[in-house]
């Protein structure tokens, strides 16, 4: 379950940045409307439901897990020397619960757009009566709280899923000897990349190369 | 060599438990970690002191009965050895050990650095075992077995069910020792037709016994002596879902 639902949501964070560069494309805008219009919404509204279900399910058990987990090791040696167990796995409730907290942030900021009611996109429409999502989002990263604030949401989301993607392959029992090493290498490169993606965004507007 | 140890005591399972330091003196470079307990246990019987209790059975690395955690590791600091088999030649002179029981909810301590690893029998108890009639040793080539198939089985055959692995596990999972158990049986032909029950009732039991769940961190891969890999868990989780497939 944790799994399967943590796969369902990478899928959807890789969608998710592969979307967002179209911001450096200049067409963010295109994009945003396109996403509203047949056929591209129902993708959308699938996803959004599939990821909601997702997200819900993924936390409880996530948090079930942690603390039976916590239950059957009640004891810790005096001297504790971890030999394979990376820091990133040995945090995930927490990483994850930075993803959550990020997660409502970024809901309220750029869906809800209660955050910057001045520059959210729906109220104020581009020249082509789209919604101004380029302004919203350029808007909100020039300022260096917002855009710290995003980068630290998703180093969380690299940290999960620098142990993320390699534990759901395995719990999948899709591994054998010769392909965990690789599947684990896999997993950290593909979290190293998300995470430079999804920073690049905020980092690239308070730097000014993106405007 | 001389050594500090910082061993940990308790009298019964309701004592609270403490670790107490004693000095090794004079300890050769070729006895096995055990020997050099028993060369410290004889000083403290010498002093009419209660000596360090700990298991220990066949000292060849064979049976699983030893086990301790040195330094917070599983049977000590040297890959593939059991603490039996661990000799004092890889420590150096002046060392500082920390030397306490495994630990895990499923594994309460009986005294000293002996643990009651009943919660690991339970679980071989409820399925850990083929009800087919085999009959007696069959010739040689009657049933044909790949060779592939059948070193996989060996090499999870091999575990000595010491408990290394939920002792290192930070979860206090089962799940290697299961593993093995049920990938072992499940390869081979004999134990192949109750594979789908059986991985089904292990892990349950497992769970029922206070152990941990999996949660791919692999240190259990690293403490294991007899170097049980982690692909027999990927096996177990693939016979699991083969076996809920089926239901
Ligand atoms: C909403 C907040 C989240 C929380 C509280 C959370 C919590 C957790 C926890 C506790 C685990 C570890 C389970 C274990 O130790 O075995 C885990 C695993 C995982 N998480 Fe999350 N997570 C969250 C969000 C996410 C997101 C957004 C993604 C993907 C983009 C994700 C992907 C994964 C994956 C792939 C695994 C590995 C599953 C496995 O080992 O089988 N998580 N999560
Ligand atoms: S005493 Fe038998 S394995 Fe160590």
């Amino acid at each position: 379950m944790m799994a399967v639902t943590g796969q369902f949501m990478i899928l959807y964070v890789i969608a998710h940045v592969l979307g967002n560069y179209t911001i450096f494309a200049g067409a963010i805008n295109a994009y945003a409307e396109g996403l509203r219009h047949w056929p591209y919404t129902i993708i959308l509204w699938s996803s959004r439901t599939l990821l909601l279900i997702s997200v819900f399910l993924h936390t409880w058990y996530g948090i079930i897990l942690k603390l039976e987990n916590r239950k059957a090791k009640p004891e810790t040696y005096a001297l504790t020397r971890y030999r394979s167990a990376s820091l990133a796995g040995r945090t995930m409730v927490w990483s994850g619960l930075l993803i959550a907290l990020f997660l409502i942030f970024h809901l309220l900021h750029f869906t809800f757009q209660v955050i910057e009611p001045g520059i959210a996109a729906t109220a104020h429409p581009d020249a082509l009566g789209r919604p101004d999502v380029l302004t919203m989002v350029v808007g909100s990263f020039q300022r260096a709280g917002i855009a710290a604030l995003y980068v630290v949401g998703v180093l969380g989301l690299g940290l999960h899923l620098y142990h993320g993607i390699e534990s759901s392959i395995q719990t999948e029992g899709l591994n054998n000897d010769r392909t965990l090493p690789v599947v684990v290498r896999t997993g950290m490169a593909i979290s190293v990349v998300l995470f430079l993606m999804y920073a690049a965004i905020p980092v690239s507007i308070l730097m000014g190369i993106l405007k | 060599m001389n050594l500090t140890l910082y061993v940990w005591r308790q009298e019964d399972r309701n004592d609270k438990g403490r670790l107490v330091q004693y000095e090794a003196r004079d300890i050769s470079r070729d006895v096995s970690f055990l020997e050099m307990l028993d060369i410290v246990n004889e000083g403290l019987v010498k002093k009419g002191d209660d000596p360090i209790s700990f298991d220990s059975d066949c000292r060849e690395g064979i049976c699983g009965m030893c086990g301790q955690v040195v330094n917070g590791v599983a049977h000590g600091p040297r890959k593939k050895t059991t603490v039996c088999q661990l000799h004092m030649r890889h420590f150096k002179d002046g060392d500082t050990l920390y030397i306490e029981p495994f630990r895990a909810r499923a594994f309460p301590v009986i005294k000293d650095l002996i643990v009651d690893r009943t919660a690991m029998e339970k679980i071989i108890e409820s399925g850990g075992y083929i009800s087919v009639h085999t009959g007696g040793v069959p010739d040689g080539n009657a049933v044909l077995i790949a060779k592939r198939d059948a070193d996989a089985a060996m090499d999870a055959a091999e575990c000595i069910g010491c408990g290394a692995c939920i002792a290192a596990c930070p979860n206090g999972s089962a799940m290697l020792f299961t593993a093995a158990k049920v990938s072992h049986l499940a390869m081979l032909p004999q134990g192949r037709i109750e594979a789908g029950s059986r991985v089904c009732v292990m892990t349950e039991e497992m769970l029922k016994q206070g152990f941990g769940n999996c949660s791919n961190h692999y240190e259990c891969e690293a403490v294991c002596p007899k170097g049980i890999k982690v692909r027999f868990i990927a096996k177990l989780y693939r016979e699991f879902i083969k076996a809920k497939g089926n239901l």
